[in-house]
């Protein structure tokens, strides 16, 4: 039986923030106290790290089936592993499209039998996330799905969402939006504002993506359904977010890395720095840490979106949009949001666990009986992210190259090791 | 001064370089009008003219100061090129590198492509105008022709009318002329004239009316109606001619020794009277003669690199090509 001995444990759901020591026993939790016995236990000495719940990714893509070029199950949740996740989300815009239970029980059979971490599969609100007829959410929902969205697109039309939210809130799944106008968005291929004028990049304005969380926000009222809005990027949207949750809509918001540490200003003409929604405003970036900090926002998600080399190899505005993000995630928690003081660290644990564990309806804590999956990370282990080391099958990361302080150590996956730092 | 190494757009260039081109583009002014218009400075290198995007000007423009300084031209063109079979731009302009040219041209729709592929080439990269973003030897010939008309670059109030935000011409030439004092007006339909364009250089204001900016213009920039590139939805041409087309009526409230440019291609009746084009005010000819001066002193430059203080290949006849 495995004892994690000698860490700091993190546990956002009890507030609990102590040295104690947690037995495992199979895949679960067994024992969490100071100074259990290590009789008979295999230990694992942590001494100067943080032990958390295990990290949840709400956002991900991890393109099987169809798209194995850019990744598979087996690297995306590798890669995952050492970013410290234990389990992640994966959106349903693979080819075929996920929006039928036959194409959710591929992926949970694949995942089962070669997944380094859990796969949560996400269903297609839409069949073939067209935005004309309901997928086969129940279906869906028996096979393993945890949400379902036409992530890569937002849910076509209000109409169809009201069907969709009604739907789903009946079998108790939230609905992930993808929030975009398309006729604003119009070919766009970065945030408009001073940068893309001046690089003459055809630009996608913030009310774009607001525009869309509010209609959004107007359905969960009508609806009373679950609500997330993924990759929120802008100020206007946040602020539709804040106004729901002033009136107890069941809405949540994720952020991702990317949007926290970049703005427009980082965009050349690398295809790293192109992503969907695009890199925002230095005031909208601002205020995403703001409602980061003070529970406007409820999870940090990746949106890992592996591409290819060859196909991120090209002129900007033709090349996909989408980063990879897994491995980077934590460390830029640490760098940009702890170490200069905007969020606690507690904060930002609770934004990898406990927040995106509410937002699928699930908990997510340190206590004996609960599945023993833990993130186990240091807040001052330096290192340097190369993206040629990564399991992941893609490279395009803006943060190729990026020195780092505090960094995952080790992940635990029902009682094991899924990845493990060499020391 | 710096040697250049590739021309990707004026935004980066300083006063100096922008000058030093200038004034090793006046000899090759007069080379224009010998009988016998060829060098042999370049003699042996090879240009390669990739238009990833339909141009006759700028093209034959490159092509003819590449010839005139002896050089040998490989040219790409988009109709005919591999591009249609689904070659990427990287894998083209490497086959193209593999045949050992000396320097390459591109003309490109997407923003950025000339520097995408100056990270990846060893070669001298010019930008021949790249998508919406810069196109810096039309600013440059654009220089040359208002210091010849006018008696110098600095300090005039220059107005650019137009279709500004799709304007890769507009672009260069703002940053071009506000190096150089210029206090600038951009004019044109709200939609194509946002906010964000006063932070691109300093002294740049805009306005939607065509009467106001002309007024007091000492330099008067007419840009096409760029539909080509357009997005939003359609703005009917009358409309256009309306509000924005430069009339001699409209001329008179310039000063009035102000100069008119257009880069062409010109639609007569559209965004320019017929009058004005060819009026004792308009220089678009003369930015036509001064774009091969330009182009040459520029690929001389780039690729005879020779030092800063040579002689000047066009006074020295003993380098005239047998």
């Amino acid at each position: 039986m495995p004892l994690i001995r000698n860490g700091r444990v993190l546990d956002p759901a009890s507030k609990t923030d102590a040295p104690l020591d947690i037995l495992l026993d199979g895949d679960r939790i067994s024992k969490v106290g100071a100074n259990l016995s290590a009789q008979g236990a295999e230990i694992f000495d942590v001494k100067g790290m943080i032990v958390a719940p295990g990290f949840i990714d709400l956002h991900c893509h991890l393109r099987e089936p169809g798209q194995e070029l850019s990744e598979t199950i087996e690297t995306g949740t590798r890669s995952a592993a050492r970013g410290g996740f234990t389990a992640v989300c994966c959106m349903p815009n693979t080819q075929p499209v996920n929006d039928s239970a036959s194409v959710t029980r591929g992926i949970v059979e694949r995942a089962a039998a070669a997944a380094s971490v859990r796969v949560w599969p996400i269903g297609a609100a839409s069949v073939g996330s067209n935005g004309e007829a309901l997928a086969e959410i129940a279906a869906m929902k028996d096979a393993g799905i945890v949400a379902v969205s036409d992530d890569g697109k937002p849910i076509a039309t209000a109409r169809l969402m009201r069907q969709v939210m009604d739907y789903c809130n009946s079998l108790g799944l939230p609905v992930i939006d993808h929030c975009e106008d398309p006729s604003l968005f119009a070919g766009g291929v970065m945030r408009e504002g001073p940068q893309s004028v001046r690089l003459g990049l055809k630009g996608i304005p913030a009310q774009s993506e607001s525009i869309c969380a509010g209609r959004d926000v107007e359905v969960a009222a009508l609806t009373g359904a679950r609500l997330h809005i993924a990759h929120l990027s802008t100020r206007g949207s946040l602020e539709y977010v804040r106004w729901a949750k002033k009136q107890s809509l069941r809405v949540t918001c994720e952020v991702t890395p990317h949007h926290f540490t970049l703005t427009d200003e980082d965009v050349r003409y690398d295809t790293r720095y192109k992503m969907n929604p695009p890199l925002a405003s230095r005031e909208d970036r601002d205020a995403l840490i703001a409602g980061l900090a003070d529970g406007s926002v409820d999870a940090i998600a990746t949106d890992h979106a592996p591409h290819h080399p060859a196909s991120k190899d090209v002129e900007f505005d033709r090349a996909p949009f989408g980063i990879t993000g897994f491995e980077t995630a934590l460390a830029l928690g640490l760098a940009e949001l702890v170490t200069p003081g905007k969020l606690s660290l507690m904060r930002l644990v609770e934004l990898f666990t406990t927040g995106p564990a509410r937002v699928l309806g699930v908990e997510r804590k340190i206590a004996p009986g609960e599945p023993a999956d833990l993130t186990i990370f240091s807040t001052n282990q330096e290192w340097t992210f190369r993206a040629d080391e990564s399991p992941s099958k893609s490279r395009n990361t803006p943060f190729d190259g990026r020195a780092f302080r505090g960094a995952p150590m080790a992940t635990i996956v029902a009682g094991r090791f899924a990845f493990r730092m060499q020391m | 001064m710096q040697h250049l190494s590739h021309l990707l757009g004026v935004e980066s260039l300083t006063t100096e370089q922008i000058s030093f081109i200038l004034d090793q583009a006046k000899p090759f002014q007069e080379f224009q009008r010998y009988p016998l218009k060829k060098l042999a400075t370049l003699r042996g290198k090879t240009v390669a003219v990739a238009f990833f995007e339909a141009s006759t000007r700028t093209r034959i423009s490159f092509t003819t100061a590449a010839a005139r300084l002896g050089a040998d031209t490989m040219a790409l063109q988009a109709e005919s090129s591999s591009l249609k079979k689904g070659e990427s731009l990287i894998d083209t302009v490497r086959t193209l590198e593999a045949m050992r040219p000396d320097g390459i041209v591109i003309r490109h729709g997407s923003s950025g492509a000339p520097e995408f592929v100056a990270k990846r080439l060893e070669i001298p990269v010019v930008n021949a105008g790249d998508g919406a973003h810069e196109h810096p030897t039309q600013a440059l010939l654009d220089a040359l022709t208002i210091r010849d008309r006018k008696g110098r670059i600095e300090d005039w109030n220059v107005t650019i009318l137009g279709d500004i935000l799709h304007s890769r011409v507009a672009r260069s030439n703002i940053h071009l002329l506000s190096k150089f004092g210029a206090k600038i007006t951009l004019c044109g339909p709200a939609m194509w004239v946002p906010r964000e364009l006063e932070d691109l250089a300093p002294n740049v204001r805009r306005t939607t009316r065509t009467e106001e900016a002309l007024e007091g213009a000492d330099v008067i920039f007419v840009l096409r109606v760029q539909t080509e590139r357009i997005h939003e939805p359609e703005l009917a041409a009358e409309e256009y001619i309306l509000g924005y087309q430069l009339t001699a009526k409209r001329l008179r409230l310039a000063r009035p020794d102000a100069l008119v440019l257009h880069p062409g291609p010109m639609i007569r009746g559209l965004e320019i009277d017929s009058a004005v084009a060819d009026g004792p005010q308009s220089g678009v000819l003369e930015q036509v003669t001064n774009g091969l001066a330009v182009r040459m002193a520029l690929l001389y430059h780039l690729i005879g690199r020779a030092p800063v203080d040579a002689p000047h290949p066009a006074k020295d006849r003993s380098n005239a090509s047998d």
